[in-house]
């Protein structure tokens, strides 16, 4: 095991965790705003972080430059698709959370 | 072991979300659980060393569909519960299951145990087929009618999708007002064209070819539908119709051609194979692209009275 091995391994893991705790999350947020914030900016980090443990492995630099287009390509439209989904519960009139923990 | 437990959990997760899918009562998470079901098939098929077929599942069967169903959904209204009893429903479920069940294992016991497919018979004539990569060759030489036959299929398909919703008038945009969907049209589109070429091209030696190009093409002209004043392709314009056309018929000509030369029902010569396999790709990829917008419909269809209600 080469310290790119356990570079990569600790990017790895590392994503691995800020996904986890994307989808955390998404699952225990009070309203639609936060959970899209949970969704959309954790799990970007994530995957980015996961994207760069597999390019130290990737061995070569096209398969590590079509790696971050992955990454590139989801920044992109979780960035729209977040804006789109938090306009259409706007638009429904759905409520932000006010603070206070749901009963 | 860490291949066996991606492959584990994938064919846990698979029949999971399908039976979820089935299950749900609210439409909206039935589709969304479809798509979610549709990127599992995806690995599962990038899994089992089938990248073209995960790259169709990814393109056709998950994006979109997942956005005519999307599509469906915004003039849908919630179903009603279901009259019938629970218990009845799962008596029925589970009798059809074990039907099925039966059938697949019969299926699978009667095939034979040790066998190598035509794996072999391929690779060995692969040189003469015009292109590196088995799957095309397969599809565009060695089986080149049973993608003949696939084209017409999708031309009634379209036919089909036209008469029932025929209208193509110009969406009227309630986002006209909205920069940011119509600067995601102006974003992608490039990317989108540089993918759909590069699979076309790819597909002579790598996963990739007419139906994948196609589908990432259609998937760009869906985005342009919703985001901009792009009506569907109207049927009765002529440059569609020669556009819907454009693959068949080239694809004809050129299985035809060597009847004239003594030669056999797509027999292409050796020397040129690739060349016409390309040519022929290129317009597949041009009706497989507009087949596949045509299924998706601009204007949410009028009212449907129903007799009897309110």
């Amino acid at each position: 095991m080469t310290v790119l091995n356990g570079l990569s391994a600790l990017f790895l893991i590392a994503g691995a965790g800020f996904c986890l705790a994307g989808t955390v999350g998404v699952l225990r947020f009070p309203d639609v705003y936060c959970r899209l914030h949970a969704l959309t900016k954790v799990d970007n980090l994530g995957l980015g972080l996961v994207v760069v443990g597999l390019a130290l492995e990737a061995g070569s630099w096209a398969t590590a430059l079509k790696l971050f287009l992955v990454w590139f390509f989801v920044l992109i439209s979780s960035a729209f698709t977040c804006q789109l989904i938090a306009r259409a519960a706007l638009r429904r009139g759905v409520g932000a959370w006010g603070g206070t923990r749901e009963p | 072991m860490m291949d066996a437990l991606l492959d584990g959990g994938l064919a846990l997760s698979l029949p999971f979300l399908a039976w979820l899918v089935l299950h749900t009562e609210a439409l909206s998470q039935a589709v969304v659980l479809f798509v979610a079901m549709g990127l599992m098939s995806a690995l599962a098929w990038a899994r089992l060393e089938a990248p073209d077929i995960a790259l169709v599942e990814a393109a056709v069967g998950t994006g979109l569909t997942g956005a005519l169903l999307m599509h469906t959904l915004s003039w849908t209204e919630e179903s009603q519960a279901e009259t019938r009893t629970r218990s009845t429903r799962w008596l029925g479920d589970a009798l059809a299951a074990t039907v099925l069940t039966a059938v697949l294992g019969w299926a699978v016991l009667a095939l034979p145990l040790h066998s190598q497919g035509l794996g072999p018979m391929v690779k060995a004539r692969l040189e003469e087929s015009g292109v590196d990569h088995p799957v095309t060759a397969v599809l565009l030489n060695f089986r080149g009618y049973d993608t003949l036959l696939e084209i017409a299929v999708l031309l009634v398909a379209a036919l089909g999708a036209r008469a029932v919703n025929p209208r193509t008038e110009r969406p009227s945009l309630e986002t006209a007002d909205d920069p940011l969907t119509g600067e995601l049209f102006r974003m992608t589109t490039p990317s989108v064209l540089l993918l759909a070429g590069y699979l076309v091209w790819v597909g002579a030696h790598g996963p990739g070819g007419a139906f994948q190009a196609g589908a990432i093409l259609a998937g760009g002209g869906v985005v342009a539908i919703l985001t901009t004043r792009v009506g569907t392709p109207r049927m009765s314009s002529w440059q569609v119709r020669w556009a819907l056309l454009t693959g068949p018929l080239l694809f004809v000509g050129v299985a035809v051609a060597p009847l004239f030369s003594g030669g056999q029902l797509l027999e292409f010569p050796p020397r040129l194979a690739g060349t016409l396999i390309f040519i022929v790709e290129l317009a597949l990829t041009v009706s497989i692209t507009l087949v596949l917008l045509m299924f998706f419909p601009a204007v949410r269809p009028p009212k449907v009275e129903h007799e009897g209600t309110p």
